[in-house]
C-alpha cells in the first residue's frame, strides 16, 4: 500500500553519502518532507569505527555520525531497519521488504557495497565473518576470547583494520593475502613494506602470494578450527575474517533499469541514467579527476562530497561534482600513512621523486608537472597541502624536490604561488600610489 | 548559505615573526591557562593551533580560514568536525576524533595539526567564540586583525567549491 504522506526526497541508504545528500538538501530547502530507509537498525554510524568499537568495545553513542537529536531537528524521517527492494521509476515508489510503499519525487540510491565472499568450502562455519558493518564488529566481538588464532583472508583496508583490532584484543592473527604484498591497491611496493613491517612487529604474521582455498571446522559442532591454503598448508585457528572488499550494492537500481557498469553510473551532477533518481558514495561509479573518467572509489569523502553535490542537485541548485580520487590515511599500531591518486605513474610519460629515512618516506607522482599522486609514510603533517595542489592540479615541475624536503611548509613555495593561495588569509594592501599611476599609464 | 566568519587576516608587512601568537595561542589551549604551568609542567603540552612561515624578512602566522565549503568536514569519518553555526568557525569534538588525520590531508592550508602524543587532530577554534582571539590580542604589531570577512573564499579551496556559477 502506497502511504498517503507525500514523500519529496527518498534516501536509500544512510551513511556518509545519504547524509551527506539530507545535510545539502536542508541547506537550500527547509521544509519538503526527507525520508531515509536504512535497513541498519540505528542512526546513522561512522562505519571505519567500527574497528574501534571492536578493540575498545566504545558504546553506541561514541559511533554516532550526527548527535542524537540530528533527525528530528532536520525534520527527517529516519525508517531504519527497513530494507527497500524495489523502485518503481514509473510510478515513483520504493517498495520496503515489510510491504510498505513509499513514493518520491526525488530519489538517491546510496546504498554502499556489500562484502565480497567468495565460494570457499567452510564459509558458512561457525567463526567465520565478515567486517563491514557495527553487526559484524558485534557478532566478532561476542565470539572471540583473548589467546585465539585468527586469519584474515585479504590484506587491503579493511583487513588490516580488522588484525589490528583482533590484535588488540589478545588473538594472533595471520594475514593471507593473494597479491605479493599488503594494502596493494593504494601503496607502493616501499610502502607496503613499511607497513608490513610495523604490523609484523606487532605480533601480526603476514603470508602473501597465497589464497585460502578451504575452511575447515569440526563434524559435529560446525566451528573451525584451520585453514587450507593453496599450496595445502594448513592454519590453525578458531576465527576467520572474510576480508578480500567489497562490491557496490546496484541491485535495486540494476533491477529498475538504472544504467550500471561496476557501479551506479552518475554524471558530474551525480544524476543516474533516469532524471530525478541520483546516487552517490560506495555504489557508484564516479568522476576521478585524477584519471578522467568515472570510477568507483569507496571512501567515506568522496561518499559524502558526492551526497552533497546531489542533494544540492536534488534540492534545485545546480552544482558539479569536481570529482574525488582514491584518498586514505591509514594509521596502524601508530604510524600514518596519507596517499593520494595513484601510487606510481600509470605510463611513461609519468615521473617520480621520492625521499626515504628510515620510516620517513615520501613520494611523488608527477605528470606533465602536475601531481597525479602521492604517499607520505611516517610524517604526514603537510601532506594536506600537497593534495592541494593535486587536486588545483597546479604546475609543481619547478618546485618538485621541494615538496618532499624534510622543512618543507608553505612559505618554501615559490612566492607568487604561496601569495595567490594563501590570498584569503591576508589583510588585502592598499594600492600603493606609484603602482596606480603606472597602471594608469599603460 | 553559512553565518558569514569573521576571521582572522594577517597584515603581512607588519609581521615580525616573534611567535608570540603561538605561544598564546598555545596558552590559550592549555588546561592551566597559565603561561608556566603551562610550558613547563603540563604533559603532554598543547600544540599552537597555527604555524609560523618564515623566509626571512617575510613572516607570517597561518591558520585555519573556516573556508566556506569545508573539505575537513566532509572527510571527517567519525563526525568530530563541525561548524558552529553560532561563530561560523570550524570546530573539532575532540570526544568524538579519534586522530584518523583523515582532515589533515584535505586541509589545503595545511593548517590542521596531529597530536600525535593525545591521538586527537587540532585547528584554530576562533577561541570558541572569544571576542578576540588570543593570537590577535596579544599580538604586539596588529600584523593580526579580527575582521568580518563576508564569505571571501581562498583561492585554494574555488576548485571542489561545488557551486556550478
Ligand atoms: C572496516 C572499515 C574501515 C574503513 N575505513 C575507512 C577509512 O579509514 N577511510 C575511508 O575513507 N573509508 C573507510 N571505509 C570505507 C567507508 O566506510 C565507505 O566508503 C563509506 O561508508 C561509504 O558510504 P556510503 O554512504 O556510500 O555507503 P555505506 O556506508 O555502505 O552505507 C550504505 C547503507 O545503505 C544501507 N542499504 C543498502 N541497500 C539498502 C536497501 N536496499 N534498503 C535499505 N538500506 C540499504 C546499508 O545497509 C548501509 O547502511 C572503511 C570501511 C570499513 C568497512
Amino acid at each position: 500500500m502506497t502511504e498517503a504522506r507525500h514523500n519529496h526526497y527518498l534516501i536509500i541508504g544512510n551513511s556518509a553519502g545519504g547524509i551527506g545528500a539530507a545535510e545539502a538538501i536542508r541547506e537550500c530547502d527547509k521544509t519538503s518532507p526527507i525520508t531515509i530507509v536504512s535497513d541498519e537498525p540505528y542512526p546513522a554510524y561512522s562505519r571505519p569505527l567500527i574497528s574501534e568499537y571492536l578493540a575498545t568495545k566504545c558504546p553506541l553513542e561514541r559511533m554516532l555520525y550526527r548527535p542524537p537529536d540530528f533527525y528530528e531537528k532536520s525534520g527527517i524521517r529516519l525508517l531504519s531497519g527497513r530494507t527497500a527492494v524495489r523502485i518503481d521509476i514509473k510510478d515513483q515508489t520504493a517498495e520496503l521488504e515489510d510491504g510498505a510503499e513509499i513514493n518520491w519525487d526525488k530519489l538517491l540510491l546510496a546504498t554502499g557495497g556489500s562484502p565480497i565472499v567468495p565460494p570457499i568450502d567452510g564459509r558458512k562455519s561457525t567463526g567465520v565473518f565478515t567486517f563491514t558493518t557495527l553487526a559484524d564488529a558485534r557478532a566478532i566481538d561476542k565470539f572471540i576470547k583473548k589467546g585465539m588464532r585468527a586469519v584474515v583472508i585479504g590484506g587491503g583496508l579493511i583487513g588490516v583494520s580488522v588484525t589490528e583490532a583482533l590484535e588488540r584484543r589478545g588473538l594472533k592473527v595471520t594475514i593471507v593475502e593473494m597479491k605479493d604484498r599488503i594494502l596493494n591497491t593504494i601503496l607502493d611496493e616501499t610502502a607496503s613494506a613499511i607497513a608490513a613491517e610495523t604490523l609484523e612487529k606487532n605480533g601480526v604474521k603476514i603470508i602473501t602470494n597465497h589464497t585460502v582455498t578451504e575452511i575447515n571446522s569440526e563434524f559435529t559442532t560446525d566451528r573451525i578450527h584451520a585453514v587450507t591454503l593453496d599450496d595445502s598448508r594448513g592454519i590453525s585457528c578458531e576465527v576467520v575474517i572474510i576480508a578480500i572488499g567489497v562490491r557496490p550494492r546496484t541491485e535495486i537500481a540494476s533491477e529498475a533499469g538504472i544504467r550500471v557498469n561496476r557501479g551506479i553510473v552518475v554524471n558530474r551532477t551525480m544524476m543516474t541514467s533516469h532524471p530525478g533518481i541520483y546516487a552517490c558514495g560506495d555504489v557508484v561509479e564516479a568522476y576521478d579527476f585524477i584519471h578522467g573518467e568515472n570510477r568507483v572509489t569507496p571512501i567515506w569523502p568522496n561518499a559524502y562530497l558526492g551526497g552533497r553535490v546531489a542533494g544540492f542537485n536534488m534540492a534545485g541548485r545546480p552544482t558539479v561534482y569536481a570529482g574525488g580520487t582514491a584518498l586514505n590515511s591509514i594509521k596502524y599500531f601508530g604510524m600514518a600513512i596519507t596517499s593520494a591518486g595513484v601510487f606510481a605513474p600509470v605510463d611513461s610519460t609519468g615521473e617520480v621523486v621520492t625521499t626515504k629515512n628510515g620510516e620517513v618516506y615520501r613520494k611523488l607522482i608527477l605528470k606533465n608537472g602536475r601531481l597525479s599522486g602521492f604517499i607520505f609514510c611516517g610524517d604526514i603533517e603537510r601532506s594536506g597541502i600537497i593534495y592541494g595542489l593535486m587536486r588545483d592540479q597546479v604546475n609543481v615541475a619547478g618546485y618538485k624536490q621541494t615538496l618532499i624536503a624534510d622543512e618543507f611548509s608553505y612559505i618554501s613555495l615559490p612566492e607568487p604561488v604561496w601569495r595567490e593561495r594563501l590570498a584569503s588569509t591576508f589583510k588585502p594592501q592598499p594600492v600603493e600610489a606609484e603602482t596606480v599611476k603606472v597602471e594608469a599609464l599603460r | 548559505m553559512h553565518t558569514p566568519v569573521k576571521r582572522v587576516l594577517v597584515n603581512e608587512p607588519v609581521c615580525m615573526g616573534c611567535h608570540l601568537c603561538e605561544v598564546y595561542c598555545q596558552l590559550q589551549h592549555s588546561r592551566s591557562t597559565d603561561l608556566i604551568k603551562a610550558f613547563k609542567k603540563e604533559s603532554p603540552r598543547q600544540l599552537p593551533r597555527l604555524r609560523i612561515e618564515a623566509r626571512n624578512p617575510v613572516f607570517f602566522s597561518l591558520r585555519c580560514q573556516h573556508c566556506t565549503e569545508s573539505h575537513c568536514i566532509y572527510a571527517c569519518l567519525t563526525g568530530a568536525l563541525s561548524r558552529n553555526t553560532d561563530t561560523g568557525a570550524v570546530i573539532i569534538d575532540e570526544e568524538k576524533c579519534t586522530g584518523c588525520w583523515t582532515c589533515i590531508i584535505t586541509c589545503p592550508y595545511g593548517s590542521i595539526r596531529p597530536d600525535t602524543l593525545r591521538h586527537k587532530s587540532v585547528k584554530c577554534d576562533l577561541c570558541q567564540g572569544a571576542e578576540t582571539p588570543a593570537c590577535v590580542l596579544h599580538c604586539p604589531n596588529e600584523a593580526l586583525v579580527y575582521e568580518d570577512t563576508g564569505d571571501r573564499e581562498g583561492k585554494v579551496s574555488r576548485v571542489e567549491a561545488p557551486v556550478l556559477k
